[in-house]
């Protein structure tokens, strides 16, 4: 049986750190063609839809082809950030581990992308 | 020559063991430690106030009195900390204490100040600065009468400069993170202050090695591939090329990969081609990394260009209070039940007149540890209410703080964890970052004697 969709953290790690009221989350694929793959469908707009009941007023995309890792900047995504968050995760420490929840189509040379023994 | 750089605290807080744990297991040449992080100035502040000698990150006495006889085994080996906070004389007379009792008295330490901005704002003002808000533009204005800290993230030539009046300690204010291992490099290679691309490979290596475990494994989606237990702390080498690799002590746990580095190097940054440092504009899209060997990983082309006219300023002022309070709330029919005791709380509140200003409850658990993500799933037995409030008034959050306890006799049954005690009443200190012209700033450099140190009666 097919698998239709597979999750991020299969292709990629993640971590995520906070700037004030802003959260950064790098995504570091495991291969060349995974980041390839990403850098085609793991867009702002994706991990905006995929965080919106954080509240983030936007998300921007910021790209490191060379170390096969994507960056997303979430604005305003802390409720306040660590020196005025009410919430438990004040830094959005768990953003990172989230992300790699999110399901994507599988490519058709998905075992490429996997993490193997490269 | 290769200079061997380590970093063992990333922040205040950090394993208090790793820096004798490093030093034990590896020879370096320096050690970093780094205690500031974004609101540490502000607790530290709020401690000045209680007491004029206190303001400085105390944890940096207790390693030096744990590494002393390291200083010994290795003498090649130097410290750079911003452990001073807001007080690094008093910093510096606490550790000189340490040091001239195990017999260092005449070991060198240099003190960095000059960061503190806080009383000159005044004079600031009149020069023309408004501290506008980084992102929202807004001039800092009246919210001045409130500012408890205002620190410039100085760079790293006031510590290459107490490295060459011959410090063997250097101890800063407020710096930024990197510039704890640009200081030392630059200090090594003799290398311009506009050589900008080295200038890049320094800050990318002190970038790396900052937040200690987390190039070495820690806070790693991948936590399964190594030994946490006994994680081994970053060692960066640099050579007089700009040559950089990065690894850790043989036999520690952990690991340094390309994912490692790779999620270190991109953590807490905005826009990766502008990393902005006080000493230089990094690209870090132009970096590549290659594994050399097992734990050993080669970071290379690193450009950067002219650094920024003006110093990053890291501004608290006081706004208001806060609290948080935790139950465990127990039974088939927790979520339900947690919803009620926290309706019961706001309600009983109101009652008495008090309404706060912003309260937010979570059912830990039940899957808010991010808002708005999932809701509770179906068959949970327990959850953990967890619910923080704010208000401008301290006697408001004071009583929410006194509305958990009460719920033993008089809320719903299948609540547990009163043992931790009243939630206790915080102040808030607000961050507004801003910027003030390098012009404008006068850091200091004093090297002494631990002994002169040790018997100083000045405060900072």
């Amino acid at each position: 049986m097919h698998q239709k969709t597979i999750a991020l953290g299969e292709l990629a790690t993640a971590r995520s750190g906070d700037k004030g009221n802003h959260a950064n989350v790098a995504v570091v694929a495991w291969r060349q063609a995974g980041y390839q793959f990403l850098e085609e469908v793991l867009t702002a707009d994706r991990v905006a839809e995929f965080f919106q009941g954080l509240g983030s007023s936007h998300v921007d995309r910021f790209e490191l082809p060379k170390l096969g890792s994507l960056n997303f900047l979430l604005y305003d995504a802390l409720g306040g950030g660590a020196s005025q968050s009410l919430r438990i995760d004040t830094q959005g420490k768990l953003l990172g581990t989230a992300l790699l929840d999110l399901e994507l189509p599988v490519p058709d040379n998905v075992t490429e992308m996997l993490r193997g023994t490269a | 020559m290769t200079l061997r750089i380590a970093n063992a605290a990333g922040f205040w807080g950090d394993w208090p063991s790793a820096p004798r744990r490093l030093l034990e297991t590896a020879e370096v040449d320096f050690l970093t430690l780094e205690y500031l992080a974004e609101l540490t100035l502000s607790i530290m502040a709020s401690q000045r106030k209680k007491s004029p000698a206190a303001g400085y990150a105390t944890d940096f006495v207790t390693v030096t009195e744990d590494i002393v006889s390291l200083l010994r085994t290795q003498p090649q080996l130097k410290i750079v900390t911003n452990a001073g906070g807001l007080n690094p004389i008093s910093c510096a007379r606490a550790v000189g204490k340490v040091l001239v009792q195990c017999g260092f008295g005449n070991l060198p330490i240099g003190v960095v100040f000059g960061d503190d901005l806080l009383p000159k704002m005044d004079t600031l003002t009149k020069e023309g600065c408004e501290f506008l808000h980084f992102d929202r533009g807004e001039p800092l204005g009246t919210l001045r009468e409130k500012a408890i800290s205002a620190n410039a993230y100085l760079g790293a030539e006031p510590i290459a400069q107490s490295l060459e009046k011959g410090a063997r300690i250097v101890i800063t204010g407020r710096v930024a993170d990197a510039s704890l291992t640009v200081g030392p490099v630059v200090h090594q290679f003799g290398w311009d202050w506009n050589d900008w691309n080295s200038l890049a490979a320094a800050s990318v290596a002190g970038h790396i090695i900052e937040c200690g475990a987390q190039a070495t494994g820690g806070y790693s989606t991948d936590w399964k591939s190594c030994q946490l237990a006994n994680i081994g702390y970053p060692i960066a080498e640099i050579g007089g090329d700009s040559q950089l690799i990065i690894t850790k002590p043989d036999g520690s746990g952990g690991q340094v990969t390309r994912h490692t580095v790779t999620e270190q190097l991109v953590y807490e940054i905005g826009d990766p081609a502008a990393y902005v440092t006080p000493d230089v504009i990094v690209d870090f899209t132009t970096v590549e990394l290659a594994a050399l060997a097992e734990n050993r990983v080669a970071v290379r082309g690193s450009t950067g260009r002219e650094a920024p006219e003006s110093y990053k300023v890291s501004l608290a002022y006081a706004d208001g209070f806060t609290a948080s309070g935790q139950l465990l709330v127990f039974g088939n029919d927790c979520v339900v039940k947690a919803k009620v005791v926290a309706s019961l709380i706001e309600e009983r509140l109101n009652q008495d007149g008090i309404e706060l200003a912003r309260m937010h409850t979570e059912l830990l658990g039940g899957g808010d540890g991010l808002p708005g993500m999932r809701p509770p799933p179906d068959g949970l037995r327990e959850v953990m209410l967890r619910i923080a409030a704010y208000d401008p008034r301290r006697d408001a959050v004071a009583a929410f703080a006194r509305q958990f306890a009460p719920l033993i006799t008089n809320g719903p049954a299948g609540l547990a964890g009163y043992a931790q005690g009243r939630p206790s009443v915080r102040p808030v200190y607000s961050y507004w970052p801003t910027t003030v012209p390098k012009e404008l700033v006068f850091p200091e450099v004093r090297v002494l004697d631990a002994d002169h140190w040790a018997n100083t009666t000045e405060n900072n």
